[in-house]
């Protein structure tokens, strides 16, 4: 037997999967209390103790660990035009694991600064213009974060004519400064793995360290990336397989949480229409976009707000006032599971609306223009309909009653200019496998693709859609 | 020499796409950084790629006939995104019908456009016009 140690530590739970390289094979998986607060190592501990009863005794070969715990990688992001620099920068730190609490574009003025300051991001990425394109207002905007005060580091990854000046700029502050590439070099290209590297390596050397997670390093070989990074590995590893072995191709996952919401797509996502031109920024293959206002308890209200509350009287068959009610419930009190009948109703009727929401802000749209040829449509962002494969996890799906009535309606998608999935088998990760594997992936590639198929890549006979 | 930048496209739900290539290909040829966003180009896709890239200038083409409608306020927008002055250009088959073509350029003009060019004009011109008032030797 060779056993590797893999390790989740989330927010509120850590959880450690035990995997034996030879077989391969799951030796076995437990939950603790993640010990955030006080020392991340109590918490893992106990889990190894837990771990071992149900295994036996094991002298693990590799620990390895990712973590969300201590809120994450909470970054701020800052480029040029809205649609452009703006959005290139904030799927790029979308793609290294982060959650974005607020994206500038244009001048970032006395107000933003202080608003950033307010937000004291573990992470600020300074983007804009394309190379050797505009260079002014990137230099203006690293002139404004070096007065802010703090000495959250500060990733450079905009036009790299200007790259050394905004470094020197911060570097008279106490920020540290890191650069990357432009992460849109060229008109609408995007390119995210040269900041996404450095993201991973300011977060290795420096996020874990301020959070106080450094403690238990020295029960583990380092922790290798934010979760949501594993996560994405796990499932990029999933779609495409390795040189040895194909995947089982391009593929869906939603991460449904109590405050936001996390979706990932693997596949091209190019036009399919004959009449349809692609606009705009070209989106990565990889995406991972989180929707910091859906969820199934903080992010309640915003469920609500987007879905609307006529989606929600016809799912639950509730009057207005009820579901209201409950609503406020779950903001007042997010870890009660649900009392009554009412709760399970709008507790449904959230899970199915909040992954319809954030698919549909995740997925590309069309819009129609009629032209002296007849009719064009015009495609912005990714189409995600022919994707045939959704994997979801996340403790409101892993313990819903009725998963598959839940995917179903929130694979409904009314408006056919909204590139959703059409139709889509499920899987779901109750064993938190893809974060596992996603961080086996750098140690054991052939183990972590074998143990993903058998988890995901089986006959799909509870079809949803 | 510092290489010029300069916004190319076809406007609006025009769908003409050799003329496009033929532009884009003698305009790098002659020295320009092009940067080419090919048909159905909406005024703001204009105006924010030639933000992100510091562009010289905008160049827009229009063969179907709608260039007249597709055009207008696009000087108005550029003002307002912080393009004050930059060199617009139109070219193509930019309005319905024969029309004399001193009133169609006085028109375009009066829209804001630096120059105009007719049906038929050869890359050549459009060089040479972007070299003149880019102050390309």
């Amino acid at each position: 037997m060779r056993p590797v140690l893999l390790i989740d530590f989330g927010s509120t739970y850590t959880k450690l999967t035990a995997v034996d390289l030879n077989t391969p094979r799951v030796i076995a998986h437990v939950q603790t209390k993640t010990t955030a607060d006080s020392d991340l190592s109590i918490g893992l501990n106990a889990g190894l103790e837990a771990l071992q009863q149900k295994a036996g005794p094991l002298c693990f070969e590799a620990r390895l660990a990712c973590s969300s715990a201590a809120g994450g990688l909470n970054m701020v992001a800052s480029g040029l035009v809205p649609g452009l620099t703006a959005k290139a920068a904030q799927l790029a730190a979308f793609g290294a694991g982060a959650k974005v609490i607020r994206a500038y574009a244009y001048h970032l003025t006395r107000e933003d600064a202080e608003e950033i300051a307010g937000i004291g991001p573990d992470i600020l990425l300074l983007t804009g213009g394309t190379d050797g394109g505009n260079r002014e207002v990137i230099l203006h905007n690293a002139r404004q974060v070096a007065g802010i005060p703090g000495s959250f580091p500060v990733v450079v990854a905009g036009n790299r004519a200007a790259r050394e000046e905004c470094a020197q700029i911060l570097s008279q502050s106490a920020h540290p400064v890191f650069c990357a590439d432009n992460v849109m070099p060229q008109m609408n290209r995007l390119v995210t793995e040269p900041v996404q590297r450095v993201i991973r390596q300011v977060f290795l050397e420096r996020i874990i360290l301020a959070k106080g997670l450094s403690k238990a390093q020295g029960l583990l070989d380092g922790i290798l990336m934010p979760t949501p990074s594993a996560v994405q590995e796990g499932l990029t590893l999933l779609a495409q397989g390795s040189k040895k072995r194909p995947g089982i191709g391009e593929l869906m996952a939603v991460d449904l949480g109590g405050a936001t919401t996390d979706v990932y797509s693997v596949a091209d996502g190019l036009p399919t229409g004959a009449n349809t031109v692609l606009r705009g920024l070209t989106e990565p293959r990889v995406k991972r976009t989180v929707e910091g206002d859906i969820g199934m308890r903080f992010g309640a209200r915003g469920v609500l707000e987007a879905a609307g509350m006529p989606a929600f009287l016809q799912l639950t068959g509730l009057d207005e006032e009820t579901v209201e009610k409950v609503i406020q419930g779950f903001l007042l009190s997010p870890e009660a599971l649900p009392q009554n009948e009412a709760e399970e109703k709008v507790d449904f009727a959230l899970a199915a609306l909040a992954i319809r929401t954030a698919l549909t802000r995740h997925a590309g749209t069309l819009e129609e223009v009629y032209t002296p040829v007849g009719p064009m449509y015009q495609q912005t962002g990714k189409d995600l309909s022919g994707v045939k494969r959704l994997i979801v996890t996340g403790g409101a799906l892993i313990y819903a009653k009725r998963l598959e009535e839940i995917l179903r309606l929130a694979l409904e998608q009314k408006d056919p200019l909204v590139l959703t999935p059409k139709e889509a088998a499920w899987r779901c990760d109750r064993g938190y496998i893809l974060s596992a594997m996603g961080l086996l992936n750098s140690f054991d590639q052939d183990c972590a693709l074998e143990l993903l198929l058998e988890a995901f890549g089986k006959e799909e006979k509870d079809a949803a859609g | 020499m510092d290489q010029k930048t300069i916004v190319l496209g076809v406007i609006g739900a025009d769908v003409h796409a050799v003329g496009n290539q033929i532009l884009n290909y003698a305009f790098t040829d002659a020295g320009f950084h092009v940067v080419n966003l090919g048909v159905m180009v909406s005024q703001e896709e204009f105006i924010e790629a030639a933000i992100e890239s510091a562009a010289d200038a905008i160049v827009v083409s229009s063969l179907y006939g709608h260039g007249e409608l597709d055009c207008q306020g696009l000087r108005d927008k550029c003002d307002e995104a912080g393009l004050q002055g930059i060199l617009l250009y139109v070219g193509g088959n930019i309005v319905v019908g024969k029309q004399p073509f001193a009133q169609v350029e006085e028109r375009f003009k009066q829209m804001g456009f630096d120059r105009v060019f007719g049906p038929g004009t050869s890359p050549e011109e459009g060089i040479q016009a972007l070299k003149e008032d880019l102050g390309v030797a």
